[in-house]
């Protein structure tokens, strides 16, 4: 069903991620401007996304995790170009998308994909199926692939329909008429329908009933072994990402502070707000009582992002060595430490040596929790 | 995925839906497909005020239309009036004097029959409220629709621009613009509401815009390579169209006001040609003579169709949602 230009380079079903980028992401930008009082002045910028570099490879999920409000979903606007960037390169396949326009850009659009978090807001209620899914062949149009023509249209969104779950003669049906899941599907349907390469799925399944979260990730998983699929696929649940991702990012404050191939980063996390994040999940083995490491204070506004280490107003491994002068000062490159794992903490390789693993991610003795926190856990 | 679904006529009321959801908890209820428009025809039926409304309305367009086929009016011929009655004899269904028949009693001095020019005026009352209305409605909308679609410093200098045409004083504007314009004609009249009538309606298009851009499948749609123009027509516009349409239904009735209003200061259409705002305020100087049915039959006409527009434009903006239930 994938079409001529689907993937023929693809990395086929199953091999997460040849190795071959397909995206690639160098010091990206993203800075919303902060406007006050009548004339508008220009009082600063929130730095949603301010300098990150990674990239996607061909085929694998590529899984985004972080607090709300880190840039994920400003991320992935800003590379569909939903979002104006303010510096760094985007480049899909070796070409810089952040400089498209017009026919490139268009062109671009059925190759990138996106997937929304909201089931409800993502479909526009005055549309009926047909034209939510077929809007976006008719702007993709041309002589080769004949989506102009209704008949051709309706029956490719049919197609997908199909291909997604629902049945053919949904098209003629309203969003309203639709339940969370199934409205799901059809935004899947409708970025499926371009037959892209690249999609960007920010938090798929956030918004769902937990019995149908699993279907929909089923659902992405298929398509991406049946369509020559990579995902960047944006979540709040580290168990989704666990079991969805290939390879995980972990976001804070508009920076990514660490990498990893999925299996690396459970088992030996290395930035210590990761460790956080991942001692609120509860381990399915009940006999291991894991210790919770609470992130004191609120996240610093990323209007005024704290110098340094931007995260050294929680970390409580920076307390632990005794607040080095360097994790205030000095913003910690991301760095390779080894295996596809990059890093940015100065002292990532301190972790075993300062806090067991044990303690850690968690049989018994806690690391100690700074400032005496209540246990309320601030990582989600 | 196999689905059981069963299909229910969207006839079934809220309470039969829910019955039927208890009896079978597994099954799927889905909603029988009709198009926007069977369902927006579906909701306004069921309302019944503004049923009535649109009845009103509607009945006040035919007699606009046919009316003065039957009643004849001419402002040149001059009926001959009969000194005794000189405020005008009044209805003869109070008077119990049917001859000649008077449904609405006449004028002071000249005896004009008060139902030719009410029903003689409902078309120029009717076409400049309506068409005003039109005029305000899309320069509003294109204006709002543009300064919150691109918003930034485009959105500011048209919003500014908006802010300072407010703070002028409107009615010694549409005075002055009926000098200009050459006052006592309709279509002049109806250019100077429509001209001056858009700004309350394009800061409320501007701030519908304005959310509604922010909105997923707003990005959906550029996501897959549709136009600004088409996002804005096919996307936008349509979600704006409930409260687009509840703030011409009371614009309509604000022109009426309006131009009975410039027409008492002497700058509505000619007194040659009858509306309801220029036969209510002529009366104004003869209400002592106490033949009240001159005034109050025009503003009678106005209150109906006031009524009539506000009720109907209830029912469309309740119709139009389309997240109400059937
Ligand atoms: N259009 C905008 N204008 C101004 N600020 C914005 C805009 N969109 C996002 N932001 C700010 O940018 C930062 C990052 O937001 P973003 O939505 O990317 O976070 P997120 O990681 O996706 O969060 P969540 O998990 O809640 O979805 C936030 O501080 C947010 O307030
Ligand atoms: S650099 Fe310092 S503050 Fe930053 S994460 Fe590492 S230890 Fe914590
Ligand atoms: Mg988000």
């Amino acid at each position: 069903m994938s079409g001529p230009d689907g993937g023929a380079a693809g990395g086929g079903p199953g091999e997460a991620g040849n190795g071959v980028p397909i995206v690639e992401i160098e010091d990206l930008k993203t800075y919303f401007p902060i406007r006050t009082g009548i004339l508008r002045r220009l009082a600063g910028y929130v730095r949603a996304v301010d300098g990150v570099s990674f990239e996607i490879r061909r085929g694998e999920v590529f899984g985004l995790v972080g607090e709300s409000g880190c840039g994920k979903t400003t991320l992935g606007r800003t590379l569909l170009r939903l979002q104006r960037p303010t510096g760094g390169v985007a480049r899909l396949e070796g070409r810089n998308v952040l400089e498209f326009r017009g026919r490139d850009l268009r062109k671009m659009r059925r190759r990138m994909q996106i997937i929304f978090q909201d089931p409800v807001g993502s479909l526009n209620p005055r549309m009926p199926v047909s034209d939510i899914i077929g809007e976006g062949l008719l702007a993709q149009a041309d002589v080769e692939n004949r989506w102009g023509e209704r008949k051709v249209r309706d029956k490719r969104v049919g197609d997908y329909l199909e291909e997604v779950g629902l049945r053919r003669d949904y098209a003629r049906r309203y969003p309203h008429e639709f339940s969370g899941g199934q409205r799901q599907r059809i935004g899947i349907a409708r970025a499926l329908a371009l037959d892209p390469e690249f999609i960007f799925a920010d938090e798929p399944v956030s918004a769902l009933d937990v019995s149908i979260q699993s279907q929909i990730l089923n659902l992405l998983l298929d398509l991406r072994d049946r369509h020559d699929l990579t995902y960047l696929f944006v979540a709040h649940n580290l168990s989704v990402i666990q079991y969805i991702s290939d390879r995980v990012g972990v976001m804070y404050l508009g920076k990514l502070v660490e990498l990893s191939p999925v299996a690396e980063l459970y088992a030996n996390p290395r930035h210590p707000y990761t460790i956080a994040l991942l001692s609120a999940v509860p381990d399915p083995d009940p006999r291991v009582r894991k210790k919770r490491i609470v992130l004191t204070g609120d996240v610093p506004s990323p209007a005024a992002p704290p110098p340094g280490c931007r995260f050294h107003t929680r970390c409580w491994l920076r307390e632990q060595l005794g607040d080095p002068e360097e994790c205030a000062t000095i913003d910690p490159p991301f760095r390779e430490i080894g295996g596809g794992h990059r890093v940015a903490c100065h002292f990532a390789e301190r972790i075993r040596e300062e806090v067991s693993t044990a303690a850690v991610i968690g049989v018994e003795e806690p690391p100690g929790v700074p400032g005496g926190a209540d246990p309320i856990s601030q990582a989600s | 995925m196999a689905e059981r679904t069963v299909a229910v006529t969207a006839d079934l009321t809220p309470a039969e839906l829910e019955q039927l959801l208890l009896e079978r908890p597994d099954y799927e209820v889905q909603l029988e497909s009709l198009n926007q428009w069977q369902l927006a025809w579906r909701r306004f039926r069921r309302h019944r005020l503004a049923l009535a409304g649109a009845a009103l309305f509607l009945a006040l367009v035919a007699i606009a239309i046919i009316g003065p086929f039957f009643v004849h009016y001419d402002y040149y011929e001059i009926p001959h009036p009969d000194e005794l009655v000189y405020a005008g004899r009044p209805p003869s269904w109070i008077s119990g004097d049917w001859d000649p028949p008077l449904l609405m009693g006449e004028t002071a001095r000249l005896q004009r029959d008060i139902l030719g020019l009410v029903v003689n005026g409902a078309r120029l009352s009717l076409v400049i409220g309506v068409g005003a209305t039109i005029i305000s409605v899309v320069i509003g909308a294109v204006w709002g629709g543009v300064a919150g679609y691109f918003g930034g410093w485009l959105d500011s200098v048209m919003m500014r621009i908006v802010d300072s045409l407010l703070t002028l004083p409107i009615l010694f504007l549409i005075l002055v613009a009926g000098k200009f314009l050459g006052r006592g004609d309709w279509p002049s009249v109806m250019l100077i509401f429509g001209l001056f009538g858009w700004l309350g309606l394009s800061r409320l298009v501007r701030s519908l815009f304005l959310s509604l851009r922010e909105e997923d499948f707003v990005d959906a749609a550029r996501a897959v390579g549709v136009s600004d123009g088409r996002i804005i027509l096919r996307h936008i516009l349509p979600n704006t169209l409930s409260p687009i349409i509840v703030a011409a239904t009371l614009s309509v009735a604000g022109v009426i006001i309006g131009e009975a209003f410039v027409s008492f200061l002497g700058f509505g259409v000619d007194i040659t040609q009858p509306t309801w705002g220029n036969v209510l305020t002529s009366s104004l100087d003869f209400l002592q003579q106490g033949n009240w049915w001159w005034a109050f039959f025009p503003g009678f006409a106005i209150v109906l169709t006031v009524l009539g527009i506000n009720f109907m434009g209830d029912g469309l903006r309740d119709a139009l949602d389309p997240r109400a239930r059937i």
